[in-house]
């Protein structure tokens, strides 16, 4: 319905299974259109899968994702004002598609769940013959997709995902990251916490109950542990609790004085919100202030929780009010196209689509071991995150990592975070083996 | 009822090519790749087996989901510690939701109607929450339960040794991806069929179909009605099992939101809107439903230009705005739409639309070609 | 001893909103006999009266200027809202007080899509099966949230409770519990208010004469209609009680739980729960179902209580609602015959 042209594939497939019984079209098929690998690119166009979160709670951040895939869409074909394609290192990409062909793409819906966002990708490379698939805005999702995206040969740009699992013990040779995870946000946050709030510290966490929270509640505890902290507990709560009363409660007695909220999206606002309203920003516990610390922080879902984030330190991947070149230059391009700036998951997303262009482009082919040993190792900057490394180990970016805190003073709506410190690569470069895991092999596959 | 077993092979025959011949009537509607189809049949499954139980006998699971994840959990386990064969995953599955559906309907059973509804519902809540958090180690709880490296699978790993990646789900050699994947659930959607077709004519039917229109009276007439339930419980479970076998064998991986409420409810929705007590309708429900999913949700606005550049350029924009409202993110609001639209106007379901169609060319008399069996308002 | 006397408070707190909220679900459901899966849906517009409200109270002036520019490159706009510049001190007091004072909106607001909705859909509903009734809320449900989602996007709209009661009541000080016993006043607000409209909605049923007409129709609709009375009338009137205490129930909700449109599913299957255990065609049952599930929901979440069950916290809801049903046939209060069949 989508297209009533007939397409060569659907053509072939239908002729062939309706000259042929059943059974036999199936081979018949598989050799009509023998490739050497999925999705190869024949025709003037190559065509990216667009799987972004277009339901359920994240879909503003979807959205937003969606309009940097088709900014970079554009800048990649030519269009506009070529964006971060001037600032990135690599001169690869000369804004002629890739490697000569037109750029186009699919999109689906993920609906931040696993099955769904596979059948989604499904879709995109079976029926809409897409060489790579790229978005999503949760850690479960990433994983499944990018397990799928393996086993069909066909290379997954992960979008917004912070569990250490992605590039841990989920990693795929298929799969690359460009996000920052919640190892790196406690490597990040723990010296500005003890910087800030002192060494002396009692923290309580409360933490989403499932991968994601586990994991960033595992690296923060290490991390401000290792600072000299004290755990006063570690508390649990179901996902989308929407009411934490019964879980804020016991922090008010519970002599800590620092309350880290391993929360995200929805959670994350409700939670916060709550606790401000706990008057726990006003509390004085031990003689020091009470502090509640959210280690992962988005813009967009912050909004959600209004005036309750001021001076709440956190990690993000990246922000608007960057002043280097590659950053002011997404930004313009990004506000002139939709009149506001983007958020850090438009960021990793638009980013992580010229990456593979570029691979692409270096490697000369769209063929995926080839592309896939472009990509890994490659150092590159001026992306907005300063020199970066895609490391060949893990298939994880290493980069500078934000640490932020919620504007006091804002000067518009959009101005919510400010940026604390810009933490080095350096300092958040830990060792590929201690997440274990298996990128497995890059045999291209054919579909 | 002679006359309808003797009709057997012919409507067997007619749904055995409407479904094998998918892939080519679906061609049109851009529908015609391996993964949707697998889903159409899969779910036709799910559909048909909860109106084993809905369309029978009356009693509203709100938790079927449940036996779905289970018997998508039991098969996943099975290609870790045993072989990536889909005939014992299957197996596995189908038993294990068997088992859970026994023990849960032999307590909800003690209720009927809306406390029937809500115990279903709070044991398959609980299920969903304990295997999104606390039981992770058995379910791998967010990122769901997937195949990895390290797996055992020592049936396999006795006859050969393993490659570098992860295998493939197979029958005896033959990769359950794409289009053989396909096939192999259509060809159990058509046994299964078979088989609903089997109760809906039985004796145990008849006695189901009792209990829905009084259960009381059937209590006078001395039949403890209870077994039967049960029964029609279970056989249910075992198709909802079968159904998430099937899922993990088409793509061997089982999440939790599988048995969330809203995946309970949305099998509800597929049987309502098809037709509650039909043969085909609940299917006809499930396709239309993952048919919006998957393709609506798939349109953006370059699909709708393209689809509406016979239009002079201002209607063009015009169009494109007001059905974009409709599709891409909007889909679900096009799912909304249609749900008041076909209960309103048909009341009966999807299949209720086919017999007044049929009505109306025929003159009256029902279609021959129909397969279904005679039709019950729900309750 | 502390933690308990905070987690009572919690339990009642958490009890009132899901006795408000399952309130009116209960007077549709338990009596008017339709399924409405609606009914968070109504909840959720409650809240978003309360957001329409503050969004037009904070209408901006924007005024460009060309002097400044914004990190894109565009002249900044420079927004003041239109409240204060006409109203000045009043203005200011209006935006303060948003939330409350919408409930003076949200009531006309709730009862005019009630009775829409009873007449427009609802009323065709009555005699047609349990299945068709589900079908048709739910499509009504999804439309309703997409609405919203297509007006104010899908994030959270934090919604900020007055200033004087914004922050938390020193509860110990008050009962001699000693320091660190705060509660936020809010929560409090909150309670105070479900308590008022539970009040209010059983007086209105039980000692008006229109009250008592309708109880009676809900138990005999054919005898009170054979009586001369205009019973479907009165019906679309409960409809649009049961949609305005939705609506109230979600406008004060929102400075605790910043309003998206999704919030409606997410509270809708705790509400027929609540309305069930307490069953079928009670009120008072499901007032009391509310309080007991808020009050074992705080206490199963202790830390004490979750090392020894892990994972209580995530299932306690549905444990108790089996355990009730099963050892109570109708939920605590039920009716025999509502629902059964």
């Amino acid at each position: 319905m989508s297209r009533l042209t007939m397409t060569r594939r659907g053509l072939l497939k239908a002729g062939a299974a309706s000259g042929v019984a059943l059974a036999a079209p199936l081979s018949f098929v598989r050799g009509a259109y023998a490739e050497d690998f999925c999705n190869m690119p024949t025709g003037s166009s190559v065509t990216l899968g667009f799987n972004v979160p277009q339901s359920g709670p994240y879909a503003d951040e979807g959205a937003d994702e969606l309009r940097a895939y088709q900014l970079a869409t554009k800048h990649l074909n030519g269009e506009g004002d070529g964006g971060l394609l001037n600032t990135f290192s690599s001169k690869a990409l000369k804004g002629n598609g890739i490697l000569g062909k037109k750029v186009e793409f699919v999109t689906g819906d993920t609906q931040t769940k696993s099955d769904a966002a596979r059948a989604s990708a499904k879709r995109m490379i079976e029926k809409d013959g897409a060489i790579m698939i790229t978005g999503g805005s949760s850690s479960g999702v990433a994983v499944a997709v990018q397990g799928l995206c393996q086993e069909m040969g066909v290379i997954f740009m992960a979008g917004l995902t912070h569990s250490n699992d992605t590039t841990g013990k989920d990693k795929r040779r298929y799969g690359f990251r460009h996000f920052f995870n919640a190892y790196q946000s406690g490597l990040a946050l723990g010296p500005i916490l003890a910087d800030e709030l002192g060494k002396d510290r009692t923290a309580y966490h409360l933490t989403a109950d499932y991968n994601w929270g586990w994991t960033q509640e595992e690296s923060i505890k290490d991390a401000t542990e290792g600072l000299g902290w004290q755990t006063a507990n570690a508390v649990r709560t179901p996902l989308g609790a929407g009411d934490f009363s019964q879980y804020l409660t016991p922090v008010l007695n519970s002599g800590a004085d620092v309350l880290i909220l391993n929360h995200y999206g929805k959670d994350m606002v409700n939670s916060l919100t709550q606790a401000v309203q706990f008057g726990m920003r006003e509390k004085q516990v031990n003689g020091k202030d009470f502090q509640i610390v959210v280690p992962l922080f988005s813009r967009l879902m912050a909004q959600g929780a209004g005036e309750n984030i001021k001076g709440i330190l956190g990690t993000t991947n990246w922000n608007w009010s960057l002043q280097d070149e590659g950053s002011k230059a997404f930004v313009k391009s990004f506000g002139q196209e939709y009149g506001f700036p983007p958020s850090q998951a438009a960021q990793t997303c638009y980013v992580q689509a010229l990456l593979y262009a570029d691979a692409c482009e270096r490697a000369g082919t769209f063929y995926p071991p080839e592309v896939i040993k472009a990509l890994e190792g490659f150092e590159f900057d001026g992306m907005g995150n300063g020199e970066t490394l895609y490391r060949a180990a893990d298939h994880q970016c290493f980069k500078e990592v934000l640490v932020v805190k919620g504007n006091e003073n804002p000067q518009s709506q959009f101005d919510l975070l400010e940026v604390v410190k810009i933490v080095p690569r350096e300092q958040v470069t830990y060792d590929a083996s201690i997440f274990g895991g298996d990128l497995g092999p890059a045999d291209a596959k054919t579909c | 009822m002679k006359q309808m077993l003797n009709r057997e092979p012919f409507a067997l025959a007619a749904f055995s090519l409407v479904i094998l011949l998918m892939p080519i009537w679906l061609t049109p509607f851009g529908a015609n790749y391996p993964d949707l189809l697998q889903k159409f049949a899969i779910f036709a499954i799910f559909a048909m087996g909860f109106n084993i139980l809905f369309g029978l006998t009356g009693y509203l699971s709100f938790g079927h989901a449940a036996f779905l994840g289970v018997g998508s959990y039991a098969a996943v386990w099975s290609f870790k510690l045993f072989t990536m064969n889909v005939l014992p995953a299957i197996v596995f599955g189908v038993a294990f939701a068997g088992i859970f559906a026994l023990a849960i309907g032999y307590v909800s059973l003690r209720r009927s109607g809306i406390y029937f509804s809500i115990l279903t519902l709070a044991f398959a809540q609980m299920s969903y929450n304990l295997a999104y958090s606390v039981l992770t180690p058995i379910t791998n709880g967010e990122t769901g339960l997937q195949l990895t490296l390290q797996d055992p699978r020592i049936i396999d790993n006795a006859f050969s040794t393993p490659g570098a990646g992860l295998p493939e789900t197979n029958l005896f050699g033959i990769d359950m991806s794409g289009y053989p994947g396909f096939y192999f659930c259509a060809v159990v959607l058509i046994i299964c069929f078979f088989i609903t077709r089997r109760i809906f004519n039985s004796p145990f039917g008849l006695t189901l179909r009792g209990v829905k229109s009084n259960q009381n009276r059937m209590g006078y007439t001395g039949i403890n009605t209870r077994p039967y339930t049960l029964a029609a419980f279970v056989i249910s479970g075992m198709f909802a099992g079968l159904a998430g076998s099937l899922l993990a064998v088409t793509d061997p991986l089982a999440g939790a939101e599988r048995m969330q409420w809203t995946a309970s409810g949305e099998v509800v929705l597929m049987t309502i809107l098809g037709g509650v007590g039909t043969l085909v309708g609940p299917m006809l429900g499930a396709w239309l439903i993952k048919y919006l999913e998957n393709i609506f949700s798939s349109f953006n606005e370059n699909t709708l230009e393209h689809f509406f550049s016979f239009l002079p350029e201002g209607l063009q924009a015009i169009a494109v705005d007001v059905s974009s409202l409709f599709v891409g993110e909007g889909w679900h609001l096009t799912l909304g739409v249609l749900f008041m639209l076909i209960v309103i106007f048909l009341p009966g379901g999807l299949m209720e639309g086919w017999r007044r169609l049929l009505r109306r060319f025929s003159g009256g008399g029902g279609g021959k070609s129909e397969p279904a069996v005679a039709v019950q308002p729900a309750e | 001893m502390d933690a308990i006397f905070l987690q009572l408070l919690n339990g009642l707190d958490k009890g009132g909103a899901y006795a408000l909220i399952a309130l009116g679900l209960t007077l549709v459901f338990g009596t008017l006999g339709v399924v409405n899966f609606a009914h968070g849906a109504l909840f959720m517009l409650g809240a978003f009266c309360a957001v329409t409200f503050n969004k037009l109270l904070s209408l901006e002036k924007v005024v460009v200027d060309e002097t400044q520019q914004t990190a894109w490159g565009t002249p900044l706009e420079v927004r003041t809202p239109y409240i204060e510049s006409w109203f000045g001190e009043f203005g200011s007091f209006l935006l303060n007080y948003s939330v409350p004072v919408s409930i003076l909106i949200a009531i006309p607001v709730m009862l005019l899509i009630g009775i829409v909705m009873e007449r427009g859909l609802i009323k065709h509903f009555y005699k047609r099966p349990h299945a068709d009734q589900i079908l048709v809320t739910f499509g009504l449900a999804i439309v309703l949230q997409e609405v919203i989602k297509h007006y104010f996007g899908a994030n959270p709209i934090p919604q900020a409770a007055p200033a004087a009661v914004a922050g938390s009541a020193d509860i110990g000080a008050w009962l001699g519990l000693g320091d660190g016993l705060v509660y936020p006043w809010w929560r409090l607000v909150y309670f105070g208010f479900s308590a008022f409209v539970i009040a209010a909605v059983f007086a209105f049923l039980q000692f008006t004469t229109y009250g008592m007409v309708v109880r009676a129709g809900m138990r005999d609709s054919e005898t009170v209609g054979l009586l001369g009375i205009n019973i479907q009338k009165r019906f679309t009137v409960v409809f649009g009680i049961a949609a305005v205490v939705a609506g109230l129930a979600g406008v004060m909700y929102t400075p605790i739980l910043p309003p998206d449109y999704h919030m409606g599913m997410d509270f809708l299957v705790l509400s027929f729960v609540v309305v069930v255990v307490g069953g079928m065609g009670s009120l008072p049952g499901a007032v009391l179902a509310g309080f007991l599930l808020g009050i074992l929901q705080s206490f199963a979440s202790m830390n004490a209580v979750m090392s020894i069950f892990p994972g209580i916290n995530q299932i306690i809801i549905y444990l108790v609602a089996v355990v009730i049903l099963l050892t109570m046939p109708r939920g605590l209060l039920g009716r025999e015959g509502v629902m059964e069949e």
